[in-house]
């Protein structure tokens, strides 16, 4: 069915074309359009509910697509089963199946294919070696921390050698440390495997770490896609600029523009485009203190300010201040809100 | 504001509460009695006074106390305990198969094919609601359905399928297994439904990622995740079954007996000992096999999973 043995370059890993996903009366997603790259971290990123769990499972064949198209490595895979196309997915609550062992468990789609069993268990062993899990195979999941189970659903997800691997909210029920543990390991594993990752997640943090791409979704549209640097430097609208953080949202004179955080500063009206505010809260976060601020009418903005500055020039709750951005620094936004 | 009102009003409460607080272990016993005090004095006494009536002497007027083995003997070497325990193991057998089969099915179908939970709540009911009147109604009521002249074999015969009615439709073998599978298929859909809906539905989208058929998902993931709703299912089935005396008596038109229809005739004679002593065996037999099935599943350890 693919061009396997001669290798012909393929121009997308996944391409969705004006996919659409309606429940009865109302639409998941709405007409999406997204190509990614070979061997491409991808991730998409939104508030709850704005439909890219349901891109992903679209993607992964287990929600019927109610129009447009996806095709993965250029073959259209629309009409085609989960197995068929070439995915493999990594659930959120992890789905091992609690009566079979870590072994069984990784061997179980293996055992699907009819792969024999000495072999089917030699190659289960091989990927639990992958996550680090080798010595667990004989476990059963309810035996296993969480972080361990995730382990082994990663093995159980990639022992099908998938071309594309999907990940629902996969750090999710993590804890903090652990979550940027496992998430510098996914990276490795997706430059290592060379295969594309699309990672569902609502954390910016976790996007902007990972991804090639990043996919910012609203209200079941994308948009903003690009690298997370261009989406940081360059958000397109106030949504964006918003959801993914360090931003200031404000009225300029020419309408709303965006403002890193880390470029703004408390000073004076004579220092350039300016507005008038009130300090609401002033948090120490370490390297820099985020001051929060109440601007105009009840608008909220931020500055972070590196700690010697700050501590050089101290603000309390409650105090009047300005809040200061440079001309260059200021970048505007489609649209108003 | 609140907060305050409730710690005023909580305070002296847990005062007068502590007064008449009692140990832990006596709340353990308290908890557990009110069950004790019933299987002790309908279940644990009567079997007792059971067992020691079965080794008494007995005849046509009264019984006396002894201590006899020639109840058992009897009982034991007579063919006619062999052929009703054969035959009671075999309706035994093929209901369990069938309400097995119709069981699961209608579980699987109520727990993961319906998706709205007010149907899914109405064809609960639907299921539930006949087991509300009393079995024999419910066995009685096949009679004029299966009948010579009943209203399946003039169904059959007003479309012409048969010229003459089926004769094997009742008061036969067939009609005691009919009424069987309708009467006792709600107790394995029961407990089979029950640890079907413990099963995580991500559980079987993962096996379809896998690429597993719908038949190999249900032989390696469902069925081995509901082998204890399975187990209980037939435990309730078998002992049904088992300790039947009307369904039998009603519907094989005296062409078969059951264990207990046979114990039955042995009261009415007033043979009170040889009564009891084939009902001791009944329950030493069915122990066994429960116990029997209990090895295979573990019920005890999934129930409080």
């Amino acid at each position: 069915m693919d061009t396997h043995g001669i290798r012909v370059q393929r121009r997308f890993d996944v391409e969705l074309v004006q996919v659409t996903k309606r429940y009865g009366g109302t639409t998941a997603v709405d007409g999406i359009s997204l190509r990614i790259p070979p061997a491409s971290y991808c991730c998409l990123l939104g508030p709850s509910g704005c439909g890219k769990t349901s891109t992903l499972r679209m993607i992964a064949g287990h929600e019927v697509i109610s129009d447009g198209d996806v095709l993965i490595h250029d073959v259209n895979v629309t009409d085609l089963p989960p197995v068929e196309r070439g995915t493999a997915m990594m659930f959120q609550s992890y789905a091992l199946f609690p009566h079979l062992n870590c072994l069984d468990n990784v061997a179980f789609s293996l055992k699907a294919r009819g792969m024999a069993k000495a072999q089917r268990h030699a190659k289960a062993r091989e990927y639990l070696a992958l996550v680090h899990m080798e010595g667990f195979a004989e476990r059963l999941p309810s035996q296993l921390s969480g972080g361990q189970q995730q382990r082994v659903a990663l093995a159980r997800s990639l022992v099908t050698e998938p071309r594309v691997l999907l990940l629902d909210e996969p750090l999710s029920a993590l804890d903090p440390f652990l979550r940027t543990r496992v998430r510098e390991e996914l990276k490795r594993l997706q430059r290592e495997l060379g295969i594309s990752f699309i990672h569902v997640t609502h954390s910016q943090d976790e996007a902007m770490a990972l991804a090639d791409l990043m996919v910012v979704m609203e209200d079941g549209h994308i948009r903003q896609a690009g690298p997370p640097r261009e989406v940081f430097e360059r958000p397109v609208s106030a949504f964006v600029a918003r959801f993914i953080g360090g931003h200031n949202v404000l009225q300029g004179p020419g309408g709303m523009i965006a403002v890193r955080a880390d470029r703004c500063r408390l000073g004076d009206p004579a220092d350039g485009p300016h507005l008038p505010a009130r300090v609401a809260a002033v948090e120490y976060q370490g390297p820099s203190v985020r001051v929060a601020l109440t601007v105009g009418k009840g608008r909220d903005a931020s500055v972070l300010v590196p700690d010697e500055q700050f501590y050089a020039e101290p603000v309390q709750p409650g105090d009047a201040a300005t809040l200061v951005w440079a001309e260059r620094d200021a970048h505007a936004l489609a649209g108003a809100g | 504001m609140d907060a305050g009102q409730d710690a005023v009003s909580i305070a002296p409460r847990s005062r007068g509460r502590r007064r008449w607080r009692l140990s832990a272990q006596a709340v353990s016993w308290l908890q557990v009695s009110p069950l004790a005090i019933i299987l002790i004095t309908f279940f644990a006494l009567p079997t007792l006074i059971f067992l020691v009536v079965s080794f008494y002497d007995y005849d046509r007027v009264g019984i006396y106390p002894d201590f006899l083995l020639d109840n058992y003997r009897e009982i034991l070497t007579s063919p006619a305990t062999l052929r009703v325990y054969l035959s009671s193991l075999q309706f035994a057998f093929i209901v369990w198969a069938i309400t097995l089969f119709l069981g699961f099915n209608i579980a699987y179908f109520l727990v993961f094919h319906v998706r709205s939970r007010m149907m899914r709540t109405v064809l609960f009911l639907a299921c539930a609601i006949p087991f509300w009147t009393s079995g024999i109604i419910r066995t009685i009521a096949w009679i004029p359905f299966l009948g010579r002249n009943g209203a399946f074999n003039q169904m059959l015969q007003g479309v012409h399928l048969i010229d003459r009615p089926l004769d094997f439709l009742l008061f036969s073998p067939f009609a005691v297994c009919v009424t069987y599978i309708h009467l006792f298929t709600l107790l394995m859909i029961g407990p089979i439904a029950n640890s079907l809906a413990k099963i995580d539905p991500a559980l079987l989208e993962a096996a379809r990622d896998a690429g597993a058929s719908r038949w190999r998902t249900m032989v390696d993931i469902v069925i081995p995740l509901s082998k204890t709703g399975i187990a209980l299912g037939s435990i309730l089935v078998f002992t049904q079954v088992m300790g039947d005396f009307f369904v039998v008596k009603a519907m094989s038109g005296g062409q078969s007996a059951s264990i207990v229809s046979q114990l039955a005739t042995e009261i009415q004679a007033m043979q009170y000992p040889p009564a009891a002593a084939s009902a001791m065996i009944l329950v030493l037999f069915v122990a066994i096999m429960v116990g029997g099935m209990m090895r295979v599943v573990d019920v005890r350890k999934e129930l409080v999973r």
